[in-house]
């Protein structure tokens, strides 16, 4: 490894381990996100074996829980809702948020910009460290008595409240707000620490209008997390207060457990008001950063101008501050006033625009490539088709007459895991496979990449695509068992299905795990720029260095999807490329 | 059947994925050596531009077998006035999503398989074009705004004021059952105060109050007449539930230390319904749809829907609150009262 200039020789607890080099803070994070993702799946698959076959003895259940939640191989229901409730917040947060803009972020701001390093690599420390501190939080709560948290993901009072609902609102409940407590703090370290970034370490020539629209998705992403974070943070807290100190801002006339409660005067609708003022900019925060990795491995692959980037630019500013007026869509039933329901459907249905602009513009941009199907290119295609099977359900959802009778059904866990869950995951892996060559300078195998692909996409959709019809049906979420109604005898054959392909989605995890870790140490050598590809990242070593560029940074002259432009030589132009005579520049010649 | 079918299924997708390959494999070694990992041959593309239309068929494949098999097991046609509503609603939403899904889905798999790489043509250099992008801004907002207004329109009907004449009806939630709560003579219910919960005194009724005296409470199964109004009102004694009636569109979730309301009108009784059906066992059902503990999954109350005679004679034939003895020992109530509200403003 060579050192740049000033940097001096680092130790090995400096360089791997409190790294202040957003590379490897980027690995730090992919690594840890990659080791929760696959409890996460994990868990969906040990209660999609319950729900598959409910009441059946399973030896591999009895494995993983052991004889205090699933004695005799059955599992106990409140570990059912526990697994729901843990699979949930890893997903979310801490794969989807944190493992997601934590791994592009940190690796692609600097690279993409031109930058040697984060604005502040020590805030950058301290926030993947927050993270690991969330992490082993969490991961603790697995093996406490009366289990981890399990009032679901959205955990809300007075279930998530009283000890007394629920052995898994004590201690664990306590450990996952203490874990998200931690969890906020890092998510607000690094998201000013990336808009910052942003605003000033841009390298010369990097205009606003240059930049790649993976930074412009991060740039929101961070904007919304550090104006919504803070609110979750708040809403924990207060929650914490009424668990631990006897306040009372959630809970009112309550009996439990033969008592009576002095609680009065709270109200648990304020902690879903505060919850889902974060957890709906939430769900942007996790797919816009799926978005734009997206916009940029498709562009790339169908060597191609994105279509639109400035209509690209703009739709994602629009869906960000559009999602800070929507979160009342998840509370249509909660008995909120019909008005302001209303108004709630009608910003909901507005996102459908530049949603819908987006996915047009994909669609444009392949028209007339000339597509690259490398892996990251499947899963990015895999993220267009997610986005749009699972938006157009958005739809109806949005509407609040509907949602009377779709809330909190299968048809909602349809749309959700399909529009954010597949779509963030599959573009994920593809930025994954595209930027691995950045990660660890080799390549993954393409080969074993094309499997792991055709797996993951098909057993994504045979999960979630007939889950819509077990909605229909009105059939609830996060129910134990789908056996007590005689309506339900009707989907044993779906449910054992669905079961079928989420279990065999979560075995076809190991093609990419064995791929990803031994690929580290194992791949093909990585050449500079493999995909041909525009952007500053490129033009760095394929070693990593610290402060990324040998000598000075890179300058920019032009955007970064100069694929294909008649008159050049190769089809793609380096953002480094000065323009020719008479050339105009696409990002900022163009108005 | 089912087993050897899902078998079948996967051996078959066994079969696709590995021919895929071998073919794949095949064709590669043809190409001759080259940067494996990092170039992608034409021959892997065509492959995966295939495979994705292949994808595609299989999909839609599903899409139809779904609509085959799972669309006539959806819940039957609303049994509500402002239910036969939201149908119309869903089914226009529906048809106009899986439009804009299938036109999607086709161009996007459709354009992998016409536009997929080769090394001897360059794509088409297309950054934007102002007029289509400004078209496809546009073209959604028609649909949407027919959406939306039809939307808010029925969503205005439904949340209404309730008719004065209506039959108010509580619901009353706690882990892990449902009760109904009827007004008994006078018309209405009596106050709830959980602080004078006690025994069988469950839902917290006040003795002292009139208006409670005559109220009747049931459990297992409620009866409400076809044709009137029935106002709901939710309430919890524990944590958040929700009264879901999927038969008549009806959801509202049960807050404690709040009452929430949905008033809807039957439209078909329990009889006509299970005739329609053909399924004499058919009820209609009121079941939790908000998580709640541990056997949330079997918190149900059956409803049933009578023609108004019938509901009048079954109403007729309930005790009382004060009859059935649940709000009778007032003594011990007071004492109860005492202890827990010292040190507290009892409303």
């Amino acid at each position: 490894m060579s050192d740049h200039g000033h940097h001096h020789k680092e130790s090995f607890i400096t360089k791997y381990i409190f790294s202040q080099d957003h590379k490897m803070i980027s690995r730090q994070f992919l690594i840890t996100g990659i080791f929760m993702a696959t409890i996460g799946t994990i868990m969906a698959s040990l209660f999609r074996i319950q729900l598959g076959n409910p009441g059946e003895p399973s030896a591999i259940l009895n494995f993983f829980l052991g004889d205090g939640w699933a004695p005799n191989g059955i599992m106990d229901p409140n570990m059912y809702l526990a697994l729901v409730t843990l699979h949930g917040t890893i997903m979310v947060f801490w794969l989807l948020t944190a493992g997601l803009s934590g791994t592009f972020a940190n690796l692609l701001i600097p690279l993409q910009l031109g930058a040697r390093d984060m604005a502040s690599g020590f805030l950058n420390m301290l926030s993947y460290w927050f993270f690991f501190g969330a992490t082993c939080v969490l991961v603790s709560s697995f093996f406490i008595t009366g289990g981890p948290a399990s009032g679901g993901w959205t955990v809300y009072p007075p279930l998530s409240a009283l000890p007394e609902a629920m052995p898994g609102s004590g201690l664990g409940m306590d450990l996952w707000l203490a874990a998200m407590t931690l969890f906020v703090v890092s998510s607000l370290l690094g998201g000013l620490n990336y808009i910052v970034t942003i605003f000033n370490l841009r390298t010369k020539g990097m205009t606003m209008f240059r930049m790649p629209l993976t930074i412009w998705a991060l740039f929101l992403t961070a904007i919304l997390g550090v104006l919504s974070f803070p609110v979750l943070f708040a809403c924990v807290l207060l929650l914490i207060f009424d668990r631990t100190f006897g306040t009372a801002f959630y809970l009112s006339d309550i009996f439990i457990a033969g008592e009576a409660l002095p609680a009065q005067g709270g109200s648990p609708i304020l902690f879903e008001h505060l919850f889902w003022f974060l957890g709906h900019p939430e769900v942007y925060i996790i797919i816009l950063p799926a978005l734009g990795i997206g916009s940029e491995i498709i562009s790339v692959n169908s060597r191609k101008p994105i279509f639109g980037y400035k209509a690209m630019v703009f739709s994602i500013i629009a869906i960000g501050l559009l999602s800070f007026i929507v979160w009342g869509h998840h509370m249509f039933v909660t008995g909120m006033n019909p008005f302001i329901g209303a108004v709630f459907t009608f910003t909901t249905l507005l996102i459908a625009i530049p949603s819908a602009v987006k996915v047009f513009n994909y669609l444009a941009t392949l028209f007339r490539g000339n597509i690259q199907f490398t892996p990251a290119m499947c899963f990015a295609i895999g993220m267009v088709s997610t986005f749009i099977t699972g938006g157009v359900t958005g739809i109806i959802l949005a509407d609040n007459a509907l949602d009377i009778n779709l809330h909190d059904t299968y048809f909602v866990v349809a749309h959700f895991h399909i529009v954010m869950g597949l779509s963030a995951v599959l573009a994920m892996f593809g930025g994954v496979y595209h930027w691995y060559p950045k990660l660890y300078g080799r390549m993954m195998n393409k080969t074993w990449g094309y499997i792991h692909f055709w797996f993951t996409f098909i057993c994504a959709y045979g999960t979630f695509f007939p889950q819509h019809f077990l909605g229909l049906a009105g059939v609830p979420r996060r129910y134990y068992s789908n056996t007590e109604f005689p309506f339900q005898e009707d989907f044993v054959d779906l449910n054992f299905v669905v079961s079928v392909f989420a279990i065999g989605g979560t075995l076809s995890q190991g093609i990419f795990l064995v791929n990803f870790f031994y690929s580290i140490f194992k791949g093909e050598k990585a050449v500079q720029n493999p995909w041909r590809a525009n952007t500053l990242e490129w033009t760095t070593p394929v070693e990593h260095i610290h402060g990324n560029w040998e000598g000075p940074l890179p300058t920019v002259y032009r955007w970064p999807y100069d694929y294909s432009k008649p008159g050049k030589d190769e089809d793609f132009v380096l953002q480094t490329v000065p323009l020719a005579d008479g050339e105009l520049d696409q990002g900022e010649d163009y108005h | 059947m089912n087993a050897v079918l899902i078998v079948a299924i996967a051996i078959l997708a066994y079969i696709v994925v590995s021919q895929i390959f071998r073919v794949y494999e095949l064709i590669r070694e043809l190409d001759g050596p080259n940067d494996r990992n990092t170039i992608v041959t034409d021959t892997e593309n065509k492959v995966m531009a295939n495979g994705f239309v292949m994808f595609m068929v299989l999909l839609f494949a599903m899409f139809v077998y779904c609509m085959e098999v799972y669309w006539p097991l959806r819940l039957p046609d609303a049994a509500s006035v402002h239910g036969a509503k939201i149908d119309d609603l869903m089914n226009f939403n529906f048809l106009f999503v899986t439009l804009i899904f299938l036109i999607c889905i086709v161009m996007l798999f459709g354009f992998c398989l016409k536009f997929y790489g080769t090394k001897d043509r360059k794509a088409s250099y297309i950054p934007f074009h102002h007029k289509l992008e400004l078209a496809w801004t546009i073209l959604p907002c028609i649909p949407l705004t027919f959406i939306i207004i039809w939307g808010l329109i029925t969503w205005n009907e439904i949340t209404s004021t309730p008719p004065e004449d209506g039959i108010v009806i509580e619901l009353y939630a706690k882990q892990f059952d449902w009760s109904a709560r009827y007004t008994g003579d006078d018309g209405e219910l009596g106050p709830l105060n959980y602080l004078l919960i006690k025994d069988l005194n469950y839902m917290g009724i006040d003795p002292k109050d009139e208006r409670g005296q005559d109220d009747i409470v049931v459990k297992g199964v409620f009866h409400i007449p076809v044709g009137k109004s029935i106002n709901l009102q939710m309430r919890s004694q524990d944590v958040i539930h929700s009264a879901y009636l999927p038969h008549f569109r009806v959801q509202m979730n049960c807050v404690p230390g709040m009452t929430t309301r949905f008033h809807f009108t039957p439209t078909k009784t329990t009889a006509q319904m299970r005739e329609e059906l053909g399924n004499p066992d058919f009820n209609f059902l009121l079941y939790c749809n908000k998580i709640c503990g541990a056997t949330h999954f079997n918190m149900q109350m059956d409803v049933i829907v009578d023609t108004e005679e019938d509901y009048k004679a079954w109403l007729a034939n309930q005790k009382t609150v004060t009859e059935k003895g649940m709000i009778a020992v007032i003594e011990d109530l007071e004492e109860n009262t005492s202890v827990v509200t010292s040190g507290l403003a009892l409303k």
